[in-house]
């Protein structure tokens, strides 16, 4: 009776890990043993998943990945500005800062962009646990990848080994929103990755709450033309624009630089003080244009 | 679409030192997320000793004021004289009870200082704070009301202290607002302070983040 009731509450879905062959084989713990829930081939092996007939629609219940679902036990953290342009001088990554529970700033000093290796970044949007996972996965597969073939990975691989593991994982509560940038032989390259299982090649995206705002700002000033420091300076401009205006980004802004040698980190630059800085260049430049005799002030002048 | 209450954003603090009180607000004007103005104020004078601040939903916020300065205007040709404190604060509490079953979604921060009577020759500064319908508590040290309010609470729990002179309760008021909304996604951008005196009042505006 008992064998009975154990073959018939056996759950449907296969689950790997816990008490399966991962424990069996001894050769498995030595060399041939991969890494924590990585299998000797870099796949993954050993991510649990509930144990229950459905998992999609059980995870759903409890997870909120949408900030659809109020009832969810597990929140997740939303509100960011992500954004990366292709331009002359290679790539052009910027980032804000800020991580938010709710209206709560949880953290304003949070690092949204992830070396992945010296010629790959990724940036951060939706669950940062998810993205700063499995990205750092993402660098150990592109590793794998450079020593079996003896040659760097493209970003086009790279990119698709992202969405094809997260889409492996498709509705069950991982939320991310990347853009994954870097210099191959083929040259610069940008790819858009969402846990949707979306991966779109561009020369511009921005991403998070706060992209809205940015898109006004980078299309506005954006050419492929662009000098380095025009370029530099159109990212960190959008990104003060989009952590102004959008109460879930802001605090400081990451710049990036993607070149034929690999990337190289800008600057860190605080939010409100470059705002600031633009604001007294803007007033500047309009006391100017009214001492040149253009009428009045500024066109769109608000009461005192 | 999410809670009143949060739909707008702000936050307004009010403090009591000695001889003197103070309230302070952020000038955020919001529609969620979104910053729309910076130059949403949200506390009004009664007269230059009653200050109070209407933290909440912001249409709200222009119909009970404009409610309130026509209850104080009647209440100074019926009664000839300056309303204190105490009584403005059972005034602006009726007025949000009346609302019981649809209420305003303010919850108001009335901070001033009493005229001296013979009665009472020396009397203390006065600060109090009420829920959305009415629920006045009067604290003798801080009341904190708004989006930042449990921010607040922590920032004014370890700035404040007894009986700070005018100065000093500036400094820990201006604190206080800034270290707080500097936390609140929805709280923020530009701050103006009020330090009321028996001879006069001093307001600063707060240069503060912007984002």
């Amino acid at each position: 009776m008992d064998t009975l009731v154990r073959q018939l509450s056996r759950p449907a879905v296969p689950v790997h890990g816990e008490d399966d062959e991962a424990y069996g084989n001894a050769a498995e713990w030595g060399s041939m043993g991969g890494y924590g829930n990585l299998s000797r081939t870099g796949a993954i092996s050993g991510m649990t998943v509930p144990r229950v007939l459905d998992p999609i629609s059980f995870l759903a219940t409890h997870t909120d990945n949408l900030s659809t679902n109020p009832e969810a036990k597990i929140k997740l953290a939303h509100g960011t500005t992500c954004l990366a342009f292709k331009f002359r001088g290679g790539i052009i990554v910027a980032v804000d800062s800020r991580a938010s529970a709710g209206s709560y700033i949880a953290s304003g000093t949070v690092k949204k962009v992830i070396e992945i290796n010296p010629y790959l970044l990724g940036t951060m949007a939706g669950g940062a646990a998810d993205c700063q996972y499995w990205e750092t996965y993402l660098g150990i597969r592109c590793r794998l990848y450079e020593l079996r073939n003896k040659e760097r990975i493209s970003v086009a691989a790279a990119s698709k080994i992202l969405t094809n593991l997260v889409y492996q994982y498709k509705g069950m509560g991982l939320s991310m929103g990347t853009m994954i940038a870097g210099w191959d032989k083929t040259g610069p390259a940008l790819f858009y990755v969402d846990s949707d299982g979306q991966r779109i090649k561009g020369n511009l995206f921005s991403v998070g709450s706060g992209s809205t705002f940015a898109y006004g700002v980078l299309d506005q000033g954006y050419s492929y033309d662009l000098s380095d420091e025009e370029a530099q300076d159109l990212g960190r401009r959008s990104i003060i624009a989009a952590g102004h205006r959008d109460g879930y980004s802001g605090n400081t802004c990451n710049l990036y630089h993607v070149r034929e040698n690999g990337w190289e980190f800008i600057g860190n630059y605080d939010v409100s003080q470059e705002w600031y800085k633009y604001n007294e260049k803007e007033k500047k430049a309009l006391e100017h244009a009214g001492k040149a005799g253009v009428q009045g002030g500024s066109p769109m002048a608000v009461e005192a | 679409m999410g809670s009143p209450m949060e739909y707008n954003g702000g936050s307004v603090v009010a403090m009591v030192g000695k001889d003197c009180v103070a309230i302070a607000t952020d000038l955020r004007l919001g529609q969620q997320s979104i910053g729309v103005a910076y130059n949403f104020d949200k506390v009004v004078a009664v007269n230059d000793k009653l200050y109070y601040g209407l933290p909440g939903l912001a249409t709200d916020v222009y119909s009970l004021r404009e409610h309130l300065r026509f209850r104080v205007n009647m209440y100074r040709m019926k009664e000839e004289r300056e309303i204190t404190p105490k009584t403005f604060t059972h005034l602006v509490s009726s007025s949000l009870y009346e609302k019981r079953f649809g209420p305003w979604f303010i919850e108001p921060v009335v901070a001033g200082l009493p005229q001296p009577t013979e009665l009472d020759p020396h009397p203390k500064p006065f600060i109090s704070t009420m829920d959305t319908i009415g629920c006045i508590t009067t604290p003798k040290d801080f009341a904190v009301a708004g989006t930042a309010a449990d921010k607040l609470y922590g920032a004014a729990e370890g700035l404040w202290e007894p009986d700070l002179e005018p100065d000093d309760l500036f400094e820990t008021i201006s604190q206080t607002l800034l270290n707080a909304v500097d936390r609140d996604c929805l709280s923020g951008w530009g701050a103006i302070v009020h330090v009321i005196t028996q001879d006069k009042v001093v307001t600063r505006r707060l240069r503060s983040r912007m984002d």
